[in-house]
């Protein structure tokens, strides 16, 4: 009776920690394959024109003026986002730490990094792609700048929290001997905080370009797309993942490999700089000790 | 000496007067830093206000034209020679509503107790170097972006699915498209057979954009449930285990409960996740606004329906997807917020 019930235990427990290690071998499983299909179907398809040809030419064009177009939007979104994102981040951990106000944008701001960019889209939309289009009289103005801005704020959140994080690490005592000396509180943030957590902030801003170099739903009724090679950023402006979003709908095979090529550069980047914003964190870590 | 106790008070108050003014100068520029920096924290506010005002007053003549039937009705006819009259164009969002429900649904059914596996592997079953990389590699799903998942889906996965595990689910579970033979499931449980029935040659359908959607949240709901069963003190566990609990009664009967309020966080957090998702499902659904029961069939799902058509759209149609956008906008946010507050509980005990 005793070791029948013991039996069932311990089956049941081996059969339950087996499935859990099936569990993470298909996640794991699924990860390799998108990388893997990412990766040969994205080889596969390069070629010197991707990166010298226009997407006017379709099957005979290349991704040219989609990755000039990603390379404009991200420095727009990240030239927006990450000033005012320190900013706001300073302010969060040294300003409004503990204050009622403080709190709620810190709990919003966690909430606004998880809603549906789409919506964020939207609101671009209407505030920045409307007006310009009643400054403009034209038909209608989509903008390579409405593109950035809002990718400026999807980037926003990352980069408040990480910096609010990253200077609620530093020591106090920092702060208490500069104050003692009399330094002004601007000072003490400018010049001794930011820059003590330098190295934090920069892999926010990192991880905060990496979130947005993928990102798609924002651009389409902003930046809206452009068939051809622009560096103003009051036109219409292409860009990969549009491109992606584009040519991997249409049934034809040449396109779908140049999405892959467009997939296969976006996932290095991506996965670049998160390697790269891992390094940073961990050699900061290490020079501390 | 009377010249120099004369001198020595000037000095000092000179002195005073400089210290007065740079620590008058220092507070005017404190208080500027402190506006100025506030001003960019209430920009967040402003993100979020700004996003639910905006598309509530552009989806306004939608709500005020079709009253609740906007939520019920499964009409959805665009007239774009008129966009503007209301006899002619149709919007009931119960399609895209029911999509969205239905894919979130899918999701987390299938994403909970894989979760909930991969949590329990890397915290309690897998050896110590096993399980750095590992977690590592499963983040780096999370790091993937969004339309790189709905090409493999579109190009990869769904032709996957349409080949090899449609025709088991229709011999199996739903009913056989060929000789229209139902299975023994479909026969003997109702409603089965018509959530399954096959009548699209399509890989991409309802249940394909699900469990992709599935393995995008994966990453999201298995770290907050890695990370919140590192907190169990080690003194819980080790009492259960000393009593002679099983690893897997201690993770069910102890970690869980311990963790059960931030488990739901993350749970919640995945939900929040998968109902505002968009590239990945637009490019797998098929934007079909044909009400079906079947999942193997195509749909919509609010997100894509406005991916789809609001760059086309005009008059009704626009304001129409701007009301879909709003409700989006509104229960995800009141998921997100359950779920933070949910997570919040932990850590606030973990600080006790």
């Amino acid at each position: 009776m005793h070791s029948g019930l013991y039996l069932r235990r311990s089956i049941f427990n081996v059969l339950a920690l087996c499935l859990s290690g099936v569990a993470t071998l298909i996640g794991l499983i699924f990860l390799g394959w998108i990388l893997y299909e990412t990766l040969v179907q994205g080889i596969g398809a390069m070629s010197t024109t991707l990166f010298t040809r226009i997407t006017a030419g379709a099957e005979d064009g290349g991704l040219l003026n989609a990755m000039v177009g990603s390379l404009i939007l991200n420095f727009i979104g990240i030239a927006i986002a990450a000033p005012i994102g320190v900013l706001a981040g300073a302010w969060l951990a040294e300003f409004a730490n503990k204050t009622r106000l403080g709190e709620a944008i810190r709990f919003l701001n966690d909430i606004l990094l998880s809603a549906p960019s789409i919506v964020l889209g939207l609101f671009v939309y209407t505030f920045v792609v409307l007006p310009t289009t009643a400054l403009s009289h034209k038909n209608i103005s989509f903008t390579g700048l409405a593109g950035g801005v809002a990718l400026a704020l999807i980037a926003l959140p990352v980069i408040v929290r990480t910096t609010d994080e990253m200077l609620r690490l530093v020591p106090s005592t920092l702060r208490e001997a500069a104050l003692s000396l009399g330094v002004p509180q601007w000072k003490l943030t400018c010049q001794i905080l930011i820059r003590a957590a330098r190295s934090g902030i920069i892999t926010g801003v990192l991880l905060a370009l990496a979130r947005i170099s993928g990102e798609t739903a924002p651009l389409l009724f902003t930046a809206f797309g452009n068939n051809f090679l622009t560096v103003n950023p009051l036109k219409p402006m292409s860009s990969l993942p549009q491109i992606i979003y584009e040519y991997a709908k249409q049934p034809n095979d040449t396109l779908n490999a140049m999405a892959w090529a467009g997939a296969f550069v976006i996932t290095m980047f991506v996965l670049l700089l998160s390697l790269l914003a891992r390094l940073i964190l961990s050699r900061s870590k290490v020079s501390h000790d | 000496m009377p010249a120099v106790e004369g001198a020595a008070p000037s000095v000092d108050g000179e002195r005073i007067q400089v210290e007065e003014a740079r620590a008058r100068r220092d507070s005017a520029h404190d208080r500027r830093f402190g506006w100025l920096l506030k001003l960019c924290a209430l920009l967040v506010l402003a993100a979020l206000l700004g996003a639910t005002l905006v598309t509530l007053t552009g989806g306004w003549s939608a709500f005020s034209t079709y009253g609740w039937h906007f939520l019920v009705d499964a009409t959805w006819h665009p007239d774009s020679q008129h966009p503007d009259d209301p006899s002619t164009n149709v919007f009931g969002a119960l399609v895209p509503i029911v999509g969205t429900l239905v894919t979130s649904l899918i999701a987390l059914v299938l994403a909970v107790p894989f979760s909930f596996g991969i949590a329990l592997f890397l915290s309690e079953v897998a050896p110590r170097w096993l399980r750095t990389p590992v977690t590592s590699a499963i983040e780096l799903l999370a790091g993937i972006p969004s339309i790189i998942f709905g090409m493999w889906g579109l190009l990869i996965f769904a032709p996957f699915f349409q080949a090899h595990a449609k025709p088991w689910i229709d011999s199996h579970l739903g009913v056989d498209p060929d000789t229209n033979q139902p299975s023994w499931i479909a026969a003997h449980i109702p409603l089965v057979g018509k959530l399954l029935e096959d009548t699209r040659p399509f890989g991409g359908s309802v249940l394909t954009a699900g469990i992709v959607l599935a393995i995008m949240i994966l990453p999201f709901i298995s770290s907050v449930m890695r990370e919140v069963f590192q907190t169990v003190p080690t003194r819980l566990k080790e009492s259960a285990y000393a009593l002679g609990s099983s690893t897997w009664e201690v993770a069910w009967d102890i970690m869980l409960p311990y963790t059960r309020a931030a488990v739901i966080g993350g749970i919640f957090l995945g939900l929040g996740r998968a109902l505002g998702e968009t590239m990945a499902v637009t490019l797998i659904i098929g934007n079909s606004m044909d009400l079906s029961p079947s999942l193997l069939d195509q749909g919509a799902t609010i997100s894509s329906t406005i991916a789809n058509q609001f760059s086309e759209a005009a008059g009704l149609q626009k304001s129409s997807l701007m009301a879909l956008a709003f409700l989006l906008f509104v229960v995800t946010f009141i998921v997100l917020l359950i779920a933070r507050l949910m997570l919040r509980r932990l850590a606030a005990k973990e600080g006790n």
